[in-house]
């Protein structure tokens, strides 16, 4: 019991860490390398607005979600658009996106580095225990994971039942066709873009009320991200989500039963398995 | 052509601008490089050990009017160079000062590895290299091979022995039972310390009722703060990191770990630790510790006006201590004469604000190892040379 509860806590902080890059390359298929620095930028939005209101960092997703989300349709329209447009292939694409948002990164680092300083910054917020069957959890994880699930349950329904979420689908699965049933799809990528960053950002705020950040820390999360997005799938947001879930269980399991040593060799050995049954992920389609 | 002619001429002129290279007060300057890292994964305990204290130590010369050398007074105008974290950055950069900008005086590193990676440098050119935030076993090899190298913050082995000697007194006074529970970040500092650990526990008395290493950049320490609850231990000791020290804590103090005696190693020393933890702070041990003085509570005082942020318990007024004894070095040579400065070092003895301190065998004869919260203050309880220390006070919930 107590293996479930808390991996499905640690699922729904992975899962806020790797909805947004799912958005960002399943949909606007670029593989945004400074993904984790908005992640950070996010936490840090909350931490200061902590510390100067004291009220709940919850609240500060109400600045933090629309900045984000115009900085990255900002981004997308200067820097990614170019790209997409001389592009002649996906490949090229990935390659060109990766080397850009790798360079971002260091901006984001910088900035963040003059804004906010190099320490450690943290607060303490719902870090009290809430009892489930009699065994106490962190009530901010608790918290987080609610928010987790309410980004997911929004993010598909959006999806799947509207039509501007149809239309991300239609260029997850193919941009070149969703071009010619008059998608317009450098606009509708920027919306995708724009929106996993701030997706990012808010998992960011949430994910302050019990990680300690600073400014270089953007790189790990990047990389979690990364591995969860290409579990799942790269173009259906479904599989981020269940990865995301999969690889907190596996690793809360093995830290439990066997050696806390050995959650991370877990979730390698669990990303290479997929991978080698599903090249392309839990729900990647197969390309023909 | 022009324009890039012009353009190039306007970089270079930037990029002297920025490091300080106005013909002007060239000569009326003593050039003081600092090199650490800005950003990577050592820039954050930096941002609070390394950078201000240097900071502070230049602000405080120069607002007196600047180092009395034999040539008048010179003011301190610090060179920075960022080392990203990478080792092989910082060789480059101390390579760099010391063979083409020629600075006057080339401070310590930031971490154990950088600094033993450009000890070599420092030995080549005659700079005198007062390692700070290094901490080895190696000590008594490495001052024998590198005449200039100096060590300031003990061995591996000392910290560990510390934090074990302190929960051993506790027990032969009654006060905790033997079961202790262990657990380690698997890097290198928190690798050697549970290794040398390990052996010194049994013979302490203790019985190991959990021991288990985490993965460096963990997210949910509740399996293994369960798990070591379940062992059902009398004392806590993590061999820890800044990031996985806080987030232990945090477990710990939800899940009800109930131990007399809490110790993390780094991070604890830190302001941050006492900001988020507050009460939850109270009790706890930790690497580090510093006796309270009135000299000391002032340097914190100066330290927070000047820099802008807190200083630490562990590293800051050592740095600050060691900046002293350069200074005092600095005037009592009267002049920048790395050799001299060196041949000084070896033989005289120091004041500064931790009390009076000797590294003429190339290491410091005492320091703290051990601190405990205590009403806002991180009061060392153990350490190596000195004769009195703050008690131990149990951990009594959080």
């Amino acid at each position: 019991m107590d293996i479930i509860i808390i991996g499905l806590l640690l699922g729904g902080t992975y899962a806020l860490m790797a909805m947004g890059l799912q958005l960002q390359y399943g949909v606007a298929r670029i593989m945004n390398l400074a993904n984790g620095e908005i992640l950070v930028c996010g936490a840090f939005g909350a931490i200061w607005f902590f510390t100067a209101s004291k009220m709940s960092p919850i609240y500060a997703l109400i600045f933090v979600v629309p900045i984000a989300f115009v900085v990255n349709w900002a981004i997308y329209q200067v820097m990614m658009l170019p790209l997409v447009k001389r592009a002649k292939n996906q490949g090229q694409l990935e390659v060109d996106s990766i080397l850009a948002t790798f360079g971002l990164s260091f901006i984001f680092i910088g900035i963040l580095l003059a804004v906010f300083g190099g320490e450690f910054l943290t607060y303490s917020y719902l870090a009290t225990p809430f009892l489930i069957f009699g065994e106490p959890y962190a009530l901010n994880r608790i918290a987080a994971f609610l928010g987790s699930v309410a980004l997911c349950a929004g993010l598909y329904v959006w999806l799947h039942w509207t039509r501007a979420g149809l239309t991300l689908r239609a260029i997850a699965v193919n941009p070149a066709a969703a071009g010619l049933v008059s998608i317009n799809v450098p606009r509708a990528s920027a919306l995708a873009f724009a929106l996993g960053g701030a997706v990012t950002a808010a998992g960011g705020v949430l994910l302050s009320m019990f990680l300690t950040f600073d400014a270089s820390l953007g790189v790990i999360f990047t990389l979690k991200a990364l591995v969860i997005v290409i579990m799942g799938g790269v173009s259906d947001v479904r599989g981020a989500i269940l990865a995301a879930f999969i690889l907190g269980l596996t690793e809360t399991a093995v830290a439990t039963l066997v050696d806390p040593g050995l959650t991370l060799a877990a979730a390698y050995v669990l990303f290479i398995a997929i991978l080698l049954v599903r090249p392309e992920g839990l729900f990647g389609r197969r390309s023909t | 052509m022009q324009k890039r002619v012009l353009l190039t001429f306007t970089a270079a002129a930037a990029v002297a601008g920025l490091l300080g290279l106005g013909a002007a007060n060239a000569q009326d300057t003593v050039k003081i490089s600092v090199v650490g890292p800005r950003t990577g994964v050592m820039a954050s305990g930096a941002a609070v050990t390394h950078w201000p204290g240097f900071k502070l130590w230049a602000h405080e010369i120069n607002a007196r009017g600047g180092l009395k050398l034999k040539a008048g007074q010179k003011k301190v105008e610090l060179i920075e160079y960022d080392d990203r974290s990478m080792p092989g950055e910082t060789i480059k950069a101390v390579e760099r000062l010391a063979a083409q900008d020629k600075v006057d005086f080339i401070m310590p590193v930031y971490g154990t590895g950088y600094n033993l990676a450009v000890a070599p440098i420092f030995a080549k050119y005659g700079y005198p290299q007062v390692t700070q935030a290094a901490v080895t076993d190696q000590i008594d090899a490495l001052t024998k091979r590198y005449p200039t190298l100096f060590f300031v913050q003990g061995s591996t082995t000392s910290f560990a022995t510390s934090a074990i000697n302190v929960l051993k007194n506790l027990k032969d006074e009654g006060k905790i039972g033997n079961r202790v529970a262990v657990v380690n970040v698997a890097d290198a500092f928190g690798i050697e310390l549970a290794n040398a650990g390990r052996p010194l526990f049994k013979q302490a008395g203790f019985e190991i009722v959990y021991d288990k290493s985490y993965p460096l950049g963990t997210q949910d320490y509740a399996p293994v703060i369960k798990a070591a609850k379940a062992a059902n231990p009398d004392a806590f000791v993590a061999w820890s990191y800044p990031p996985d020290t806080f987030g232990l804590l945090e477990q710990a103090k939800i899940e009800g770990l109930n131990v007399k005696a809490y110790y993390s190693a780094v991070a604890v020393a830190f302001p941050a630790f006492l900001g988020k933890y507050g009460k939850a702070a109270e009790n706890v041990l930790g690497a580090g510790g510093i006796q309270d003085s009135p000299a000391i509570r002032d340097y914190y005082k100066r330290h927070k006006e000047v820099t802008g942020v807190d200083a630490d318990y562990w590293g800051s007024p050592i740095y600050y201590s060691f900046l002293q004894v350069l200074q005092q070095a600095f005037e009592g040579v009267g002049s920048m004469d790395r050799k001299a400065i060196t041949a000084y070092l070896k033989k005289n003895k120091f004041k500064t604000i931790i009390g009076e301190i000797d590294i003429r065998n190339q290491r410091l004869d005492k320091y703290w190892t051990v601190g405990q919260w205590q009403d806002g203050f991180f009061h060392a309880v153990a350490g190596v040379g000195f004769s009195e220390y703050k008690p131990v006070k149990l951990k009594t919930g959080w």
